[in-house]
């Protein structure tokens, strides 16, 4: 382990113990705040429950990722390069943006019941809106001198698309894209509190209702320690496709001047 | 100016893809360049960065345009290149008209501008990519020239893993790759370090040499401009019109000791007088 990733874990460890050791001296009742341990007892008591909970839940965010991907980016795309979209549908999308998805997604129950579509669509509806804007960011973030330099070349629109606006977006796309990741986890999670009947968010209200804190918390861990690895498989995806990009930061150019 | 000594005999043996007009008598103008202005239009109102520019380049002509920050000495290549609209005037490029980009050229900025997610190689490759020229050739002919320019083993290299001076010869092999009748430099050397700028006046005349081409090279170095050049032209401050023409008539291939001969310090006195004339490097003692 390199130093970067000691120090959070650290300094977890830390807090974990510290609460552990507050919760004990305070005798603080177990259905108020229970302790580190008794988190852990409970996550592996009901480790099946809580598992095939979260595999629904990872389900809701994914395609709720992938389909604010799948028409973020066209729409991204159509916003920069049409003057009409980018009059007609700029705007709408910030509208989108500004309707409190909490709000609309009792709505989405109301139209398609208890099932995963409408966790989905709330999943899709809050991470939409990042990946359009990072990348339209990033496609009009081109060089002005590389676009006449390719102009000079005799290049075609598809050409400056492909070989120079969409791949000088890519980092900007993929920060889009980490933002997405993190809150389609919250979108999720919202439509499952809205109505459900399975997934880590129906989970949480029932062991609310049951006062069972200590799975309420485990189940905020799981949520969060899949926030946590969804974000990074991001992260390292994006490394993958530009490995240029990663190794730009703090490489010292080879050679001497000649 | 004795053109003709440098033609016979010096013609590269590869095939060039645009037929140039058979020299006549007189050598054909490559370029020609008639009264351009350019007017921008600012927030404090209307500035005029070019007033009535006028040039003519021969085939295999190695022209510099010199003049001082902001005489519209970029202005003028963009519009020459096609890549900026005058606001008056008119350009032939290789007897056409220009109205848009022209594509009979190689381009060097500044700025290298290579793409960073390329390796040398693939960014020496993207003109014949984008030309749609057969690629093997293209390939050969890219490693030619890079081992030209010192940049042999570096091919698989990402832009940023080389130094300023060895990016700006991968900018140079990209604009040289697909054989170009006319070299376009916009300041191709101002971001470098004055060793590695020499190192790059040595190597671009050696690229001249041996490719002959038609070369027009912006720059605000007086020496850069008369070491390298067949003419130069001077321009006047803001707005800039051509304030003369020098042809230097020096032997070639040029060393870098002859700047310190009389004949190249005599062209080069010259011109900075006329700068002085017109204002520019006022000296106080």
């Amino acid at each position: 382990m390199n130093r970067t990733s000691v120090y959070p874990v650290l300094t977890l460890a830390v807090m974990g113990v510290l609460w552990e050791v507050a919760v004990r001296l305070l005798d603080i009742p177990l259905y108020l705040i229970p302790a580190p341990s008794d988190i852990w007892v409970a996550s592996l008591q009901n480790f099946d429950t809580l598992m095939a909970h979260s595999w629904i839940t990872l389900g809701e965010i994914m395609a709720g990722f992938a389909l604010s991907i799948a028409i973020g980016l066209p729409l991204a795309i159509a916003i920069v390069y049409s003057r009409v979209f980018e009059q007609i549908l700029y705007p709408l999308v910030v509208a989108c943006q500004s309707v409190p998805k909490i709000a609309v997604a009792p709505l989405f129950v109301v139209w398609l019941g208890f099932g995963t579509v409408p966790k989905v669509l709330v999943a899709f509806l809050v991470a939409f809106f990042p990946v359009v804007i990072f990348s339209v960011i990033g496609l009009e973030s081109a060089d002005r001198e590389m676009l006449q330099l390719v102009r000079s070349m005799g290049a075609r629109q598809w050409d400056v698309f492909a070989k120079v606006r969409f791949p000088n977006a890519m980092p900007s796309i993929f920060g889009g894209l980490k933002v997405a990741i993190t809150l389609a986890v919250i979108g999720a999670i919202v439509g499952e509190f809205v109505g459900s009947n399975a997934g880590l968010g129906y989970l949480l209200m029932v062991a609310t209702g049951n006062l069972d804190t200590p799975v309420l918390f485990a189940a905020i861990v799981y949520l969060t320690l899949m926030g946590v690895v969804l974000f990074y498989a991001v992260d390292f995806v994006g490394r993958l496709v530009m490995p240029w990009y990663s190794t730009s930061k703090g490489v010292e150019p080879a050679g001497a001047i000649t | 100016m004795d053109r003709g000594r440098w033609r016979s005999g010096l013609r590269p043996g590869e095939g060039s893809q645009v037929t140039k007009p058979t020299p006549g008598p007189v050598a054909p103008l490559v370029v020609t360049a008639r009264g351009l202005t350019k007017t921008f239009s600012t927030r404090s109102g209307p500035v005029t960065a070019l007033g009535g520019f006028d040039l003519d380049v021969a085939d295999g002509e190695f022209v510099s345009i010199l003049g001082p920050s902001g005489c519209g000495k970029t202005t003028t290549l963009s519009i020459i290149g096609g890549l900026v609209p005058a606001s008056s005037g008119e350009v032939t490029v290789l007897g056409k008209r220009v109205t848009s980009p022209v594509t009979d050229t190689g381009i060097v900025f500044q700025r290298d501008l290579l793409l960073p997610w390329r390796t040398v190689l693939a960014n020496v490759l993207l003109q014949g990519e984008i030309r749609r020229l057969p690629m093997a050739e293209q390939a050969d002919r890219a490693r030619a020239l890079l081992q030209q320019v010192g940049l042999e083993g570096f091919e698989n290299k990402l832009p940023q893993e080389l130094s300023g001076g060895m990016r700006q010869r991968v900018a140079i092999c990209r604009a040289l790759v697909h054989n170009p009748p006319i070299l376009l430099m916009d300041e191709p050397f101002g971001a470098l370090d004055a060793m590695t700028r020499d190192q790059m006046n040595l190597d671009i005349q050696r690229v001249w040499h041996a490719s002959r081409k038609t070369v027009l090279f912006v720059t605000h170095s007086i020496i850069e401009a008369v070491f390298l050049s067949d003419r130069v032209v001077v321009m006047s401050p803001r707005p800039g019109t051509v304030r003369a023409d020098v042809a230097i008539d020096l032997p070639r291939p040029r060393q870098l000791a002859i700047r310190e001969d009389a004949v190249f310090t005599r062209y080069t006195r010259h011109i900075r007088e006329m700068f002085q004339q017109m204002g520019l490097l006022r000296e106080e003692v």
